[in-house]
């Protein structure tokens, strides 16, 4: 058996699964420190159904801290980001695309140096040790701890970066995250660099919160491994997630995605999951996550991460319903804070979960102490939330043709059976966990990442060969067979290399086996 | 005569990159590289192809290059600038207003870097309507306009200034330099007056830039087809819409060269594009028959959200819609085609002629 568990800002939510079958499900509010919440997920879950530790095979965890983080602008390290390429780019240095919110939330230092690469693997100039060092000294008075480094073309050539990196690791000490941006992108410098940046930015966070989790499962008496979602749906393990948070970014939508696939059986439909405090809206096609366009832009930062194209509002159970010349819901939340800060649990604060027990939908905390609200009041903000959410989805829709609405997650109780001009809503068996459901579904992935010399009239053989293989190893890493789709390609050549060298990237994904 | 400003550029570079045809740059860094300019040196007036003196003293300014290095090596800080410099200490005359060569998401940006950096006017129009991929392809060069002398400068700073025979001698020594330059250079050529600009310019492109670009961003605003909108102001076609599938690119003889298959979907199912590239689209063909040719304008936007995908953008998954759109009648001549009808790119085919959709 699998454990899946999502933790949001609002809620944690753990599955126990057999195969494809739910054998347990618990919802518990988000601890400030993480642990306790999934600790008392854990724990729900065993008294729901006992089960001994030593028969789970893996947990795997989706989390929206890192990118919550991020759009928060809190717990984020000071960091610097080095560019290697002058004279060339310095018409446009690292962060000057970023809102100035953002570059004072990671104390954002810009360093450019020489170095870098033509696209033929010339060097535009010479690397300058003495510079970097220079640099690097001045990070250090300036209290920088994680360092992000990019070097012009790096993708065809990493020397440079590696060897920047060496330096900066020897000026600064091992205590200095560093991420180099061959790793994190692909061709084009800002994008790449803007990833490697956040990344750079999430890496202490990252850290604690890997410890974190891996110290409740494994006080559990939980042996088995722990892996956390990926954007594109599949799973790394603890260590990579530790230096590449960057990667797990996006993982939430698609978790709650693929779980109402799954859970609806549908394969073409509008997903609403509604949260504590946001509704995020995806479009499922074929029963793959629509993906967002050539730009990604996340917390007002351009990058080119491949991520299902969601669109949020804030709107949840937390969501502070105000009334003052017509009737407002969120987009301020009390988030986690809710069983303490709901009318219905005591507390003082008029939430979205309050106005949905007033009106008899739903039966959570204590109904009695919501009695005094205005029935009227109930129907307006009710009506309000169904005609934002609506409106969310009517944004996302791109054909006239009429789409089936399937609602997921803790907060859809707030929507009503059918959406203005929407149709019936589909609410499927344990919707309110779809999220851990889809990390516990999660996908396996096989890549490949390598050089190959394609002769003349043979690059079709090439490309066959690479994707075949990407195929393979998804096949040999655990994924249904038939289920396996190639998601990415990318082709870099490699001029200065003979035999017209080309460096293929290219990434299969299936479905997980549900052996087990 | 208007003024653009740092805010403008959004609409104007995503509309430039839709004319621009797969190349001419992209928009996202041809927008900061001139909202850099605009912010630090002030706003850039607009002045029509009418209202430029007979006597001015015009000198266009742009980027050469494959596209594929500009997204990764971007240019040096005065290295625009430079450029124009270098051709005005040459002809030992004042420049009086800037021009933009092609429409391009760089190349319809980088003359605002130069005309903020300079503090003079520029010109709303282009030489092409589109983009073209070789330095003689310009409608002046039929008027019997020479390209040189032309300055070229690279980001380390190295400068030339070329003198040739004719503009085709221009394309093939500029491209030599800018390929040992790195395959990235900035060029100022075609220095006119004012009645020769009159003579072989496309008016109005850069205001037509902006409102594409605006056209796109309202239409998804209002939630209508943002594709469907550009079709309608460019009287444009949509010949095919699906899945990129496959992207063949190669960075050869100083040019993003290389294929992109699309797969179709919903009504295209079954059926299978396959584009032709040398920096811009120019041949696609449908099924194995051709369906659009150069000199006609072929744009790929993202079906979803209408935003224009250059060459170097295409990228495997996307969903994508190609449209044909009629370019400058001018072009369709004897002499137009020779300079850029699919037998010079060696298509062995004759042009197909899209036909200006009427808007429905």
């Amino acid at each position: 058996m699998r454990i899946g568990i999502d933790v949001g800002g609002t809620n944690t939510d753990a599955v126990l699964m057999q195969g494809s079958t739910v054998l347990a499900a618990v919802k518990e509010a988000t601890s400030d420190d993480v642990t306790s919440g999934i600790v008392g997920a854990l724990d729900g879950l065993q008294a729901q159904r006992g089960f001994d530790p030593a028969d789970v095979q893996a947990v795997m965890i989706g989390t929206t801290h890192f990118i919550n983080a991020l759009v928060e602008g809190r717990r984020l390290a000071p960091t610097a980001a080095l560019r290697l390429g002058l004279p060339a780019t310095a018409s446009l240095p690292p962060l000057v695309d970023w809102p100035a919110r953002m570059v004072e939330a990671v104390k954002g230092r810009s360093y450019l140096a020489h170095g870098g690469h033509e696209f033929d693997g010339r060097h535009i100039s010479a690397l300058d040790e003495d510079e970097l060092r220079r640099a690097a000294a001045d990070m250090s008075a300036h209290g920088v701890r994680s360092v992000a480094i990019s070097s012009v073309f790096s993708p065809v050539n990493t020397e440079f970066e590696q060897r920047a990196s060496e330096i900066v690791a020897e000026e600064l000490g091992g205590g200095v995250a560093i991420s180099l941006s061959h790793e994190i992108g692909r061709i084009g410098l800002l994008e790449r660099e803007n990833a490697t940046i956040i990344n750079a930015a999430l890496r202490e966070l990252a850290t604690g919160i890997v410890e974190g989790l891996a110290k409740s499962v494994n006080g559990h008496g939980i042996t088995a491994p722990i892996y956390l979602s990926q954007n594109d749906g599949t799973l790394m393990d603890v260590d990579f997630a530790r230096r590449y948070p960057v990667a797990t970014f996006a993982s939430g939508p698609t978790n709650s995605m693929r779980g109402a696939a799954v859970l609806s059986g549908l394969d073409s439909c509008a997903v609403v999951d509604v949260g504590g405090t946001t509704s995020d809206v995806g479009i499922l096609t074929n029963g793959f996550p629509r993906e967002a366009t050539t730009e990604v832009v996340v917390a007002g930062i351009r990058t080119n991460f491949r991520m299902p194209d969601v669109l949020s509002v804030g709107i949840g159970g937390g969501s502070l319903v105000r009334e003052g010349g017509g009737i407002t819901v969120g987009p301020d939340s009390v988030g986690h804070r809710l069983t303490q800060e709901a009318l219905v649990f005591g507390g003082r604060t008029l939430t979205a979960t309050d106005v949905v027990v007033a009106a008899g939908r739903a039966a959570i905390g204590d109904p009695d102490l919501v009695r005094s609200i205005d029935p009227d009041l109930a129907r307006r903000a009710l009506e309000r939330i169904a005609a934002d959410v609506a409106d969310v989805i009517e944004r996302m829709r791109t054909s006239a043709e009429p789409l089936p609405v399937v609602a997921v997650g803790g907060g859809s109780i707030l929507l009503p059976d059918e959406l203005p001009g929407m149709g019936a809503l589909h609410r499927p068996e344990n919707f309110a966990v779809a999220n851990a459901i889809g990390a516990a579904i999660a996908q396996v992935g096989g890549e490949v990442d390598r050089i190959y010399a394609i002769e003349p009239g043979r690059r079709d053989a090439a490309v066959d060969e690479a994707r075949q293989e990407a195929v393979d190893r998804a096949v040999a890493a655990g994924a249904e067979p038939h289920s396996v789709a190639v998601v990415e390609f990318d082709e870099v050549p490699i001029p200065y290399l003979p035999g017209n060298a080309t460096r293929i990237r290219c990434k299969a994904v299936g479905d997980l086996l549900m052996g087990a | 005569m208007r003024t653009i400003t740092a805010d403008d550029l959004a609409d104007l570079a995503r509309g430039a990159a839709v004319l621009g045809t797969g190349g001419g740059g992209d928009p996202h860094v041809g927008r900061l590289l001139a909202e850099a300019a605009l912010r630090e040196h002030g706003p850039v007036t607009l002045v029509g192809v009418d209202e430029v003196p007979d006597d001015a003293v015009v000198l266009p300014v742009a980027m050469m290059g494959a596209p594929t290095v500009m997204v990764e090596k971007l240019p040096s800080v005065d290295q625009v600038g430079s450029a124009v410099r270098a051709l005005a200490r040459y002809l030992g005359r004042t420049p009086t207003h800037l021009a933009c060569i092609e429409a391009g998401g760089v190349n319809s940006t980088i003359p605002f870097v130069a005309a903020a950096q300079l503090g003079l006017p520029l010109v709303d129009g282009d030489g092409m309507g589109r983009a073209f991929p070789e330095l003689q392809m310009v409608l002046p060069t039929l008027a019997g306009v020479a390209a040189t002398p032309m300055a070229i400068v690279d980001e380390k700073g190295n400068r030339g200034v070329l003198e040739t025979v004719d503009n085709n001698w221009a394309e093939r020594l500029a491209r030599t330099a800018t390929i040992d330059m790195g395959c990235s250079s900035i060029i100022s050529l075609y220095a006119m007056s004012g009645v020769q600009l009159r003579g072989g310019w496309v008016a109005g492109t850069l205001s037509l830039c902006d409102r594409i670009g605006r056209t796109i961003r309202e239409a998804r605003a209002a939630h209508d087809d943002p594709v469907a909108a550009v079709a309608g102001v460019l009287g444009a076609r949509v010949l095919h819409t699906g899945k990129v599938v496959d992207v063949a690119r190669r960075t050869a003889t100083g040019f993003a060269r290389g294929e992109g298959t699309v797969e179709g979907l919903g009504e295209d199912v079954g059926h299978r594009v396959v584009l032709h590239f040398q920096n811009e689209h120019l041949i696609a063909e449908r099924d194995g028959g051709i369906e659009a040719t150069t000199p006609d304008l072929i744009i790929v936007l993202e079906s979803d959200t209408g935003e224009p995908i250059t060459t170097e953008g295409l990228r495997f998954g996307q969903r994508v819609s190609v449209l044909a759109a009629p370019c400058d009648p001018r072009w369709h001549t004897e002499g137009g085609l020779e300079l850029v009808g699919p037998r010079y790119f060696g298509y062995d085919t004759e042009p197909v002629r899209a036909v200006r959709e009427a808007v429905a």
